[in-house]
């Protein structure tokens, strides 16, 4: 399963445990947006990401769309390093308006 | 600064473009048309237009603009390209090509019979592309001329006062497909400046509906510090000019130029000009000034259908650029060039006379080889075996000039399949091994067909549907191979798939009630697999519309048979199956056996003799009466070739049968002498021999006499033909006796 799904009540919290990217692209779109129908609210958790590409950029951005249009919130969490490196490179943090844990420089 | 070159360059090249432009819509008119060939009229109306632009053909670039533009809608599928908009496109063609003489090779300003004409069918192209609104990209960027003008006389002197270049990036949507990703290039920027601002545009990311995960919807609004000129930022976007809109505006560039980008951006202006304030491009003053332009734009545009052109400030503001350009253009032509010398093109036809050439070369050098031998004279011989193995080598390498590698054919198929996957709601995955398999150009022009359809049916017919395969075990996804190989002077083709495999039984009941087979004949498993092939046969239980009509598999064997070639199908149920193609090499040459009646000479091409037996003297007087013989306790109808090609002489006391097997059905040709075996170049038989049946071509021996080929195919039909009626006459004559 490419996405850990857990239920408490009507919130959803999905772990995608897949690389974000154009390879896998069409295979995360149905279990991404599946929640939705029934959550009232999904937390993303983006620890497991660990590759990002702009097609997976783009999932995330429809889940973030149709989840207000939907009414509903979403909110993306654990932000792994290739998650923060895109989201820098294309500046759409301000975007997501998640926060964003920042590695201390080691 | 030779530009001069440079734009007979371009001529000769927009003259090449043009030519495949109206190739294309010339198949597109005889239904022959896909999304490559869309694409192929695109990026040559954009190629011309583009080129067109460095040299400031002003006419050129107005006109073609339209035409691209109607590709492009074409190619995006909201325009269908019907037989009148086909028949329109190629006016538009040939207008285009009106315009390079007179502006490109002439250097002359069009006189006003030519602008009138290419104002018509501007007007006949707006007809076409319907009431798109005007805020539309492809009209507004088509503002005309005279706006421009205009333009530059109010906002001419007014310039930016960002310090950055502004580049503004929108990617198509198969960008991703073509193995690339927005991000390197964007990152890549870094090292050609420093990037300021990024604004990521997701707005035309659609809903979650139509929405393709695998195509990109982003576009960027982008400034950039740097020192470079334009040509070596633009270099950065080299990779993917063909899938992405690249706009860059220059430092301190005139506010015009954002007039001009925000009416050709597909976003909303106001949005756009927020981007653009917020990453420092424009001031709110300036943008104000901009979007009220803008406004004034696009009223006049909505008023009157404006002449076209869009190049005029270009030139005007960029001609260092432009120049820098052109001469660019200039040198990757240069390298073009260099690169094609290494690669020659020579027309098939050439190749052919080589070939046919080489074939009597053989032929003389084996009669030469006949008389050295005869003489006896020993520096001969072996000056005479010197010169036929250099024959020999020459042959194989002329013939080897033909080959090319499969891959060419089977790289459509990942494609092809997983379209038909989806459209089926199955996953494939297509495994291709063997693609450096080489064969006979000939031959892969006239394979791609079958090999389609026979790809298609593994992923319709073979695989099962996902349910299904999960209550067998099988994994979800199914595989499909597609592999090649060499055998023993053919090729080998195998398309594989781990689907259902092929019902016996229900092939065994379809054939029955057909009326192929008898209710209690005994066939092997090959013969009854073989029975797929034949017309009418499917034994799909629900039709779709991709296969199971039940034509398809038979003409898959008409065409591979047309090339002498073979099809096996091995199957196991439950597990799989198996389609193989045997083709030969190439058409040239056959290996064939050589026989004789009286003092003529026929060959029988190799692989479709079986075996050689004697008929005897008893056997023949046995046989007078009838077409047949018992072999090994097989009936074996047979055909007197004596008979056959009238021959009057009368047979010698010994005659023998060459077995000869095709599609599964034997017979026996009857000779009077077998020569053995030899490798020979078929002739084509001339077109006042096209009715005699029986014979496939010709071809000359050592000695330099003719040797007919035999059409086996169809003496087999004929033996059969007439040993059922001459069975069934004998039996009633018998009656008749007794």
């Amino acid at each position: 399963m490419s996405v850990h799904v857990e239920w408490k009540a009507d919130r959803c919290r999905l772990r995608i445990e897949d690389d974000l990217s154009i390879y896998r692209a069409a295979a995360l779109k149905g279990p991404l947006l599946d929640p939705l129908g029934r959550a009232s609210e999904i937390e993303v958790d983006l620890s497991q990401v660990a590759e990002m590409d702009s097609a997976g950029l783009q999932l995330l951005v429809l889940l973030k769309r149709e989840a207000a249009a939907a009414g509903k919130r979403v909110g993306f969490s654990g932000h792994s390093p290739s998650v923060i490196r895109l989201l820098d490179l294309y500046n759409m943090a301000g975007y997501f308006g998640d926060p964003l844990v920042i590695a201390a420089a080691a | 600064m030779d530009l001069d070159a440079a734009r007979q360059t371009y001529i000769a090249e927009s003259r090449e473009l043009l030519q495949s432009l109206e190739d294309l819509l010339l198949q597109a008119e005889q239904g022959k048309v896909d999304a490559e060939s869309i694409n192929g009229m695109f990026r040559a109306a954009h190629t011309i237009k583009g080129s067109a632009g460095l040299f400031g053909f002003d006419a050129i670039v107005s006109f073609t603009h339209v035409v691209e533009n109607t590709l492009d809608q074409v190619r995006d599928g909201s325009l269908a390209l019907s037989p009148p908009l086909v028949a329109l496109l190629l006016e538009c063609g040939d207008h285009i090509g009106t315009l390079l003489t007179e502006v490109a090779e002439l250097s002359r300003t069009p006189d006003t019979n030519i602008l009138s004409a290419g104002e018509d069918l501007v007007a006949r192209l707006r007809d076409a592309l319907g009431s798109s609104p005007p805020t539309e990209e492809n009209e507004s960027a088509a503002t005309g001329l005279v706006q421009h003008e205009a333009a530059v006389e109010t906002l001419g002197g007014v310039v930016v006062e960002a310090d950055s270049w502004h580049i503004s990036l929108r990617f198509r949507s198969d960008v991703f497909r073509h193995g690339m990703d927005p991000m390197s290039f964007i990152a890549y920027l870094n090292e050609v400046g420093e990037v300021v601002d990024v604004a990521t545009l997701v707005d035309r990311v659609p809903a979650a509906a139509e929405m393709d995960p695998e195509s990109c919807y982003l576009g960027f609004e982008i400034q950039l510090k740097s020192d470079r000129d334009k040509v070596s930022i633009e270099a950065v976007f080299d990779f993917v000019r063909d899938d992405c809109k690249v706009r860059i505006l220059p430092p301190h560039g005139k506010l015009e130029e954002f007039v001009r980008l925000i009416a050709d951006l597909p976003e909303d202006p106001m949005r756009l000009g927020e981007i653009l304030v917020k990453a420092g491009a424009l001031t709110p003053r300036e943008l104000e000034l901009a979007l009220e332009r803008q406004r004034k734009l696009s009223d006049a545009a909505a008023s009157r259908a404006p002449p076209l052109g869009q190049i005029v400030v270009d030139s005007r503001f960029a001609s260092q650029p432009v120049v820098t350009a052109a001469l660019e253009k200039q040198k990757q032509v240069e390298e073009k060039r260099h690169f094609e010398s290494s690669l020659l093109k020579v027309h098939a036809e050439k190749l052919d006379k080589l070939i046919n050439l080489v074939g009597e070369l053989v032929i003389a050098g084996a009669s030469a080889g006949a008389l050295a031998q005869k003489s006896g004279n020993a520096e001969m011989l072996e000056a005479s075996s010197q010169v036929a193995r250099l024959v020999e080598e020459i042959r194989d390498q002329t013939l080897r000039l033909r080959m090319v590698q499969i891959g060419e054919t089977f790289g459509r198929f990942p494609r092809i399949a997983r379209d038909v996957a989806k459209e089926l709601g199955k996953e494939i995955d297509l495994k291709i091994s063997g693609a450096d398999t080489e064969l006979d150009k000939s031959m892969v022009e006239r394979i791609g067909d079958p090999l389609i359809h026979l790809v298609r049916n593994a992923v319709d017919h073979g695989i099962e549907p996902i349910a299904l395969r999960a209550e067998r075990g099988k994994p979800a996804k199914g595989t499909v191979r597609l592999n090649a190989y060499h055998d023993s002077g053919s090729i080998v083709i195998e398309i594989g798939d781990d689907g259902g495999g092929l019902n016996r039984e229900r092939i065994r009941r379809k054939a029955v009630d057909k009326g192929l087979i008898g209710a209690d004949q005994v066939l092997s498993d090959a013969e009854l697999y073989k029975l797929v092939l034949e017309p009418g046969f499917s034994t799909a239980q629900q039709v779709t519309n991709l296969s199971g009509r039940g034509v398809g598999m038979d003409v898959v064997k008409r065409n591979i048979e047309a090339l002498r070639g073979s099809i096996e199908l091995d199957s196991t149920e439950g597990t799989g199956t198996t389609v193989r193609l045997r083709l030969p090499l190439t058409l040239a040459i056959i290996d064939g056996f050589l026989v004789q009646v009286a003092d003529a000479f026929y060959v029988v091409p190799l692989d479709m003799v079986h075996e050689c037996v004697e008929l005897g003297a008893e056997a023949r007087d046995d046989t007078r009466s009838r077409n047949y013989i018992n072999l090994r306790g097989q009936v074996l109808p047979f055909l007197r070739l004596r008979e056959t090609f009238e021959c009057e002489q009368p047979p010698p006391p010994r005659e023998n049968i060459v077995v000869v097997a095709y599609g599964g059905q034997r017979a026996g040709l009857v000779v009077d002498r077998l020569l053995g075996e030899l490798q020979t170049v078929i002739k084509p038989l001339s077109k006042l021999f096209a009715h005699v049946r029986g014979i496939g071509g010709s071809t000359i021996l050592g000695t330099g006499e003719v040797a007919l080929i035999l059409d086996v195919p169809g003496l087999i039909q004929s033996a059969v033909a007439r040993e059922a009626q001459g069975t069934g006459l004998a039996g009633v004559s018998r009656a008749g006796s007794a």
